[in-house]
């Protein structure tokens, strides 16, 4: 998982939603390209329209919100899933609308919307997708796309935690390996908790003039991703490529030594990686690492800027009885320059270890030929102490009705700690969901 | 004929027949209140090399509303567990599972991994208990019991038709010598010439819990390229495959 950085926390208020992507002027024009092409749904020779209504609530279970609110969320949401083919043509489209009871306000979102082309040998898909890279539970290094950990911590069904791209992805796919190009010319930040929400660590909280910037869309902002991937000897093998930027702000003050005014903007950052999937010690052992060079930090002496970092994970799952899971994982996160960083640090700042640790543990069980799952995850940081506990049970009540309800626990390490500082935003949740 | 031969004829004909094969597959899973739960997909199966040997499959999934678009793919291995992974569309992510052949239920019904892909003829010592006539037709009983002990049943008796070597019954004893557990062909058609169970039951006497499994739109030889069982087309799942 993405680090909530313990710097400081861009307590700017940008956008209320968890996935936050309203009605865009993007959004505007992607609406406008789909009534151009909805003629082409009506030739298409297969369309099928399917979704969902959903109730989602998450009452706090430790205390309110810095605001005063009870819940982390509280929603009705209804999903149209449009997907219309005629080949090699395909028009995908995925829009949610939903009444968001904190904001007391309704809205809708493009959660997905593309055109796709699919030939013998390459495809192509263009407009807003979700791309989803590496082989973490929960853990990503290669994944570099964007991520609403608002939703993950607020006990959202797991897809709200990904969040859709607007780019250009071709597929090719020669005898010798497969690739996939990816071309995205508008900057998507990750989404993470809002302060009103939850309460967390922000070392700077006298300062309340933040302003935040994002990379301007341009030729030479426009980010590029590359993964190659084969199998090699039953092993499931890809290497990524990643130029772009740190979906995370870092904060920028006006005067280092009095600010009184903080401004956000996206580190530079280029990644690459490779990873490793197979069968092993009779389950599926799985091995990531990438290197995040942090481009405009390359000294490390910039205490602002996150220093580059090797990013490394080993996973293994098992079935240990029937329907029943584990899942395990060690995850490293390896600070470059680590004297330059220690040395640069301000005065009064919570200082990062050199090495960041994490270990997960996934169990699952179904009952009832499968219709109920008890699950549990875990985080626990080895080197800084906080953890984070999500046990869930989940029923399906019939082929088209579930609930599932579960909680979410953080606690330990440091009021500056990953999920330490969460410590007062545990919540219970329950989804209920009618597919159709 | 000895029981092996049996056998490995009888998994010729269930299980390897043609080059490749395809089928929408409807499972019903019913409960012994009679509380019905439908799980319906396409199935995709290439054979490589003789039968008992390595084969793929591709399944896409049309219900439940919360599996649509899901896909799920296998690669088995005579003598090893089987590497399969899922596609799940929401998060647009490819998986490994870690999962065993002999003790996982197949999306949750009375069939396992093994009843649905086979299970491999050497796990098991084969003897020939009888001969005799089963729904008017001559048939070899064999009784099958598994070498090593990390089976759920201590033995299986099966029923396997002289003529055309398909199972028309199979009987599943727990440790204590009960039978609990009853697979049946109830419908059979030639296809293409290839004679093939359109029609199946799996019922837990136990439990009372039956899946009852039929098969339309079923083929053989269709000419599946390697390249579906790929990473490519389990995130896309070819439209002509999943109709």
């Amino acid at each position: 998982m993405d680090r909530i950085r313990k710097k400081i926390k861009s307590g700017v208020t940008n956008r209320r939603r968890g996935s936050g992507r309203k009605a865009s002027s993007l959004s505007v024009h992607i609406y406008a390209a789909i009534c151009l092409l909805l003629p082409l749904t009506a030739a298409a020779s297969d369309i099928s329209l399917h979704g969902f209504l959903q109730g989602n609530y998450s009452p706090n279970v430790a205390e309110s919100n810095s605001d005063g609110g009870d819940f982390k969320w509280a929603e009705e949401r209804l999903q149209l899933k449009l997907d219309a083919n005629k080949e090699p043509f395909q028009l995908f489209l995925k829009t949610d609308v939903f009444y968001d009871h904190i904001a007391e306000k309704a809205d809708m979102e493009l959660r997905e919307g593309y055109l796709g082309y699919t030939a013998s040998k390459w495809d192509m898909r263009l407009g807003r997708q979700v791309i989803t890279w590496g082989l973490g539970d929960l853990i990503f290094i290669n994944d570099v796309f964007p991520k609403d950990y608002e939703a993950f911590f607020s006990g959202r069904p797991l897809e709200y935690l990904k969040k859709g791209v607007d780019g250009a992805k071709i597929g090719i796919y020669p005898e010798f390996a497969s690739f996939e190009l990816i071309a995205v010319p508008r900057f998507e930040p990750n989404h993470f908790p809002d302060p009103n929400r939850f309460i967390m660590f922000d070392p700077m909280p006298g300062i309340t003039n933040r302003e935040k910037i994002k990379p301007s869309s341009n030729l030479e902002n426009t980010e590029l991703a590359a993964r190659v991937y084969r199998d090699v000897g039953g092993f499931d093998a890809s290497l990524y490529l990643y130029r772009g930027f740190l979906r995370q702000p870092s904060a920028l003050p006006d005067n280092p030594l009095a600010p009184t005014r903080l401004t956000f903007f996206y580190p530079k950052l280029s990644e690459y990686g490779a990873s490793l999937q197979g069968r092993a010690l009779d389950g599926v052992l799985s091995l990531e690492a990438g290197y995040y060079d942090s481009r405009q930090d390359r000294s490390g002496t910039d205490p602002m800027v996150p220093n580059s970092q090797t990013r490394f994970l080993i996973g293994y799952q098992r079935q240990i009885w029937e329907d029943f899971t584990a899942g395990l994982q060690y995850y490293g996160e390896y600070m470059s320059d680590y004297s330059e960083y220690a040395k640069n640090l301000p005065p009064g700042f919570p200082k990062e270890r050199k090495l960041h640790e994490l270990v997960t543990l996934r169990l699952t069980q179904f009952m009832i030929h499968q219709t109920l799952r008890l699950s549990f995850f875990s985080f626990y940081s080895p080197s800084d102490g906080d953890y984070m506990l999500n046990p869930e049970v989940k029923y399906n009540f019939s082929d088209h009705i579930w609930g599932a309800a579960g909680s979410n626990i953080f606690g330990g390490g440091e009021k500056w700690s990953q999920f330490g500082q969460l410590d007062k935003d545990d919540n219970v949740y329950i989804q209920f969901r009618y597919e159709f | 004929m000895t029981a092996d031969e049996v056998m490995k004829k009888s998994q010729a004909a269930f299980l390897y027949q043609g080059k490749d094969f395809k089928a929408r597959v409807m499972m019903k899973l019913i409960s012994s209140g009679g509380q019905e739960r439908v799980r319906e997909m396409a199935m995709l199966r290439k054979n490589y090399g003789a039968p008992g040997g390595e084969q793929k499959y591709f399944m896409y999934f049309f219900q439940p509303a919360d599996v649509k678009d899901m896909t799920f793919m296998v690669y088995k291995y005579p003598g090893r567990d089987a590497d399969r992974w899922l596609f799940v569309p929401a998060i647009n992510m490819v998986r490994r599972i870690a999962a065993k052949d002999k003790s996982s239920s197949f999306v949750g019904s009375d069939f396992t991994y093994e009843d649905v892909s086979g299970r491999n003829i050497v796990d098991d010592t084969h003897t020939i208990v009888k001969e005799e006539k089963f729904v008017g037709k001559d048939c070899y009983v064999i009784k099958s019991v598994p070498k090593a002990a990390d089976m759920d049943y201590s033995y299986k008796q099966s029923w396997i038709d002289k003529s055309d070597f398909l199972p028309l019954k199979e009987e599943y004893y727990d440790r204590r010598g009960g039978l609990y557990k009853v697979f049946t062909a109830d419908e059979i058609k030639a296809v293409k010439g290839f004679q093939t169970i359109t029609k199946r039951t799996m019922k837990n006497l136990s439990s009372g819990h039956r899946t009852e499994v039929s098969y339309s739109k079923t083929d053989y030889n269709i000419g599946i390229d390697d390249s579906l069982f790929s990473e490519r087309f389990l995130k896309q799942p070819p439209k002509k495959w999943t109709e």
